[in-house]
């Protein structure tokens, strides 16, 4: 850098700073004196910034900078600001008869939406996006047909008390005795009882062993799927008129069934989630297209407001 | 290409402090042209917010508010939502092709008289003056030392840069939200923070680039110029000092001594003088123009009292240069701005403007948008039948409440309806009404026979039943599980 040699460019009448490289120099012009200070404002903005927040990263985190703010920290504080937002709609829901929710619109789309987060969480694991279940394992939450009862009471019920919770009283039970393994029934009258159902869902023609199955379906299932089998909400018993089957409806199926029952569980969220919690829950499954009007029918009604 | 000279001494600087830029006033109709367009924008600016516009009991009566918080935007009596935000995508494409426009027609005349910061700094220039004097008083105060009339003055100015800049900002925020309340609020310290702040940063940014930067913003700052040398040509328009008739330059006195040798600059520095951007003309064209034309005026006034003609400094195109060098004449404006690029650009410019008021004029302010739910896409019902669910949102742009019908068709058999209603007794529409100026969210459930095509086209459509029957439809899917399943 001594041998500088600075001179005027012909063509341009520019000085050059002096730097040369095989032939090639640089013209000096000057930038202007504000954009330096500019520069140097950066900088001592940038020190200023390494002082107050996090900056340099250390073994296990990064020094902490004198405000001590955090990203998490920024996180908590909207989450906290975010509860305060929710409290009022929270804490109406809370104060509201779980049955005068659909009368007031507002507060039942809170609810449904406060629902829908829950159940996206506790939820959709088996009864999946949506409330759509799976097939041969969970029922759908959004057809027309319940098995413990869809109005709002009886959805509110089965959540906070579960079903089949062997160490919980109020817990909604039942216990399909399992006709073909424990031999109560032989091979030929389970296909003749399954031929009987198949007839009453309008699957099959009636026939000979539906005729003689009719006589067996009286006698060991009408008690708990009704005469007509027409189902019974007080024990869980499915409708077998219909056409929807969570098992399914083909032979087979209805074979396996009757042969040994699944006799589903579903974890009660009592003690686990909060009452508003398990209201909004409600409202939510209640929403997905199959609730049923009206307080807590009777067992065995099937809806109160023509829903089939 | 290097000079045999070497510097000695002190290297050049690296970085250089500003030099001053103290403009003369000048008089001229390009001047009074400067006046006039900075009269008017300014009152565009200020006073657009305070227009009211009646609108009916629904809508804010401003007749140009961009409402962030209720995301509409109102243009006296056009309202634009959120979804049709293309039309200002469309307008930003106007104003860029305008601008192309403008350019290859009359060179950087959107610099010289249209831009804000032409406009704001001109604007403080005439404070300097108002306080200060003319140019001469202003060199003479900025090179004096710091007397108490020093100080008084440059108080006195930046007290008005300060008040300029105030407005400035203060002006801003009145285009989002309604004008006279936000002022009450913002005197009474109830306005938004977000408004302090925008007024606060608006302020110092007016102070500043109007106030200080002035033309460095041009020079340094803003990449227009550098793009518009990209479309300017040979054909535009620009700020032309005609060197083959003022060089070479001399004094009245010394034509006189050597007729025929001086041309008919007479080096009097006006065209220096005048420059808002302290360049000099004689150079040629140059990054720091802005094509004002007040070196054109200044010029012109000198050249009438020596007597010669007018526009020795003058807009004139490259083309027009050549041939007026080589002896020829310009070619009459009108055939400079009328040729085949800028009539395109206009084409192109009035056309898109065209559509854009053609589709005003016919969009809908009934809108539905249909969402098919995916999860589950179908639900069998007990009965044999398959439903599927529909997020519909419905628009009413209007101010004005409005009844409605949701119909379907092309689905036979289908019964609808809506969250809180019931299948029993369902028909192929409902009925419902919706608030003004909203949005409605509604959920349908359609119910079809089971049997049928796994995946079947339909139509869902809105209409009016208030005697406006237009609305909008939208083809969507029904979906039926596939045979086997």
């Amino acid at each position: 850098m001594a041998d500088l040699k600075q001179r005027i460019d012909e063509a341009t009448g520019t000085s050059t700073v002096g730097h040369e490289w095989d032939g090639v120099e640089e013209l000096n012009t000057p930038l202007p004196r504000w954009w330096l200070w500019t520069f140097y404002a950066t900088i001592v903005w940038g020190l200023a910034y390494v002082v107050l927040y996090p900056a340099w990263p250390m073994v296990s985190s990064a020094t902490e900078g004198v405000l001590g703010w955090s990203s998490r920290g920024d996180l908590a504080k909207e989450m906290a600001a975010d509860a305060k937002r929710r409290a009022p709609t929270v804490n109406a829901i809370a104060a509201t008869a779980l049955a005068d929710l659909p009368a007031k619109p507002e507060l039942m789309q809170a609810a449904v939406q406060g629902g829908g987060a829950a159940f996206r969480v506790h939820c959709v694991q088996c009864h999946g996006a949506g409330g759509a279940g799976v097939r041969n394992l969970y029922p759908s939450l959004t057809d027309d047909d319940w098995l413990w009862g869809g109005d709002l009471a009886s959805i509110e019920y089965t959540v906070t008390h579960g079903i089949r919770n062997p160490d919980h009283k109020a817990t909604r039970t039942s216990l399909m005795p399992a006709f073909g393994r424990d031999g109560i029934l032989d091979a030929r009258q389970i296909g003749d009882v399954v031929s009987f159902v198949r007839t009453i869902s309008k699957q099959e023609r009636p026939s000979a062993a539906s005729a003689r199955g009719a006589a067996l379906f009286g006698a060991n299932c009408a008690v708990c799927h009704g005469a007509g089998g027409e189902g019974g909400r007080q024990v869980g018993a499915p409708k077998l008129t219909d056409a929807i089957w969570l098992y399914g409806g083909d032979r087979d199926s209805l074979t396996a069934t009757v042969n040994q029952p699944r006799n589903g569980v579903m974890p009660r969220w009592g003690g686990r989630l909060d009452p508003v919690t398990i209201k909004m829950l409600s409202a939510y499954v209640y929403s997905l297209g199959g609730g049923e009007k009206g307080l807590a029918p009777p067992v065995g009604e099937q809806g109160a407001d023509g829903q089939p | 290409m290097a000079s045999p000279e070497d510097l000695s001494g002190r290297p050049a600087p690296l970085y250089e402090a500003r030099k001053g830029v103290y403009p003369k006033a000048v008089n001229g109709p390009f001047r009074r042209f400067k006046w006039a367009i900075m009269a008017v924008t300014l009152a565009i600016y200020y006073a657009t917010p305070w227009i009211r516009w009646d609108r009916g009991p629904h809508a804010p009566d401003q007749a140009v508010l961009v409402d962030l918080a209720n995301r509409r935007f109102y243009m006296f009596q056009i309202e634009i939502w959120p979804h049709e935000f293309y039309y200002v995508a469309g307008l930003l494409i106007m104003a860029g092709i305008g601008l192309f426009l403008v350019t290859s027609a009359v060179g950087r005349a959107w610099c010289g008289y249209a831009c804000p910061q032409t406009v704001w700094t001109d604007l403080f220039q005439h404070v300097d003056r108002l306080v200060d004097g003319d140019r001469n008083a202003q060199v003479r105060l900025a090179n004096g030392p710091w007397t108490f009339e020093k100080l008084s003055k440059r108080t006195v100015k930046y007290l008005i840069y300060l008040v300029i800049a105030f407005w400035t900002g203060g002006a801003w925020i009145m285009y989002f939200a309604d004008a006279p309340t936000l002022t009450a609020q913002f005197w009474t310290g109830q306005a938004a923070p977000i408004a302090y702040g925008t007024v606060a940063v608006l302020t110092a940014t007016t102070f500043i680039l109007g106030g200080f930067m002035r033309e460095q913003v041009c020079i340094y700052m803003c990449p227009w110029p550098r793009i518009q040398t990209a479309m300017m040509d040979e054909k535009s328009l620009l700020v032309t000092y005609k060197d083959w008739r003022g060089e070479p330059r001399g004094s009245v006195k010394k034509a006189q001594a050597h007729p025929g040798a001086i041309g008919d600059c007479v080096d009097c520095n006006q065209c220096v003088a005048v420059c808002p951007t302290g360049i000099d003309i004689r150079t040629g064209p140059q990054i720091g123009c802005i094509t004002c034309a007040l070196c054109i005026d200044a010029c012109d006034g000198v050249m009438a009292q020596v007597g010669r003609p007018r526009g020795l400094v003058d807009y004139c195109t490259l083309d027009d240069a050549a041939s007026e060098k080589a002896g020829g004449a310009g070619r009459p404006i009108r055939k400079t701005l009328l040729r085949p690029r800028t009539l395109i650009y206009f084409g192109v410019w009035s056309a898109i403007g065209a559509a854009m008021l053609f589709s005003l004029g016919q969009r809908t302010r009934l809108d539905l948008a249909v969402q098919h739910e995916r999860s589950p896409l179908y639900v069998p019902l007990s009965d044999g039948h398959i439903r599927n669910n529909y997020t519909l949102k419905l628009r009413n742009m209007e101010t004005r409440p409005r009844r409605v019908a949701v119909t379907v068709s092309g689905l036979p058999g289908a019964a609808v309806w809506t969250e809180g209603g019931a299948r029993a007794g369902a028909r192929q529409a409902v009925t419902l009404t919706l608030a003004p100026d909203s949005v409605t969210r509604l959920r349908l459930f359609i119910a079809a026979p089971g049997t049928g095509p796994a995946r079947q086209d339909f139509t869902i459509g809105t209409r009016g039943l208030d005697g406006d029957p237009r609305g909008d439809s939208d083809i969507i899917q029904f979906d039926r599980p596939e045979a086997g399943q």
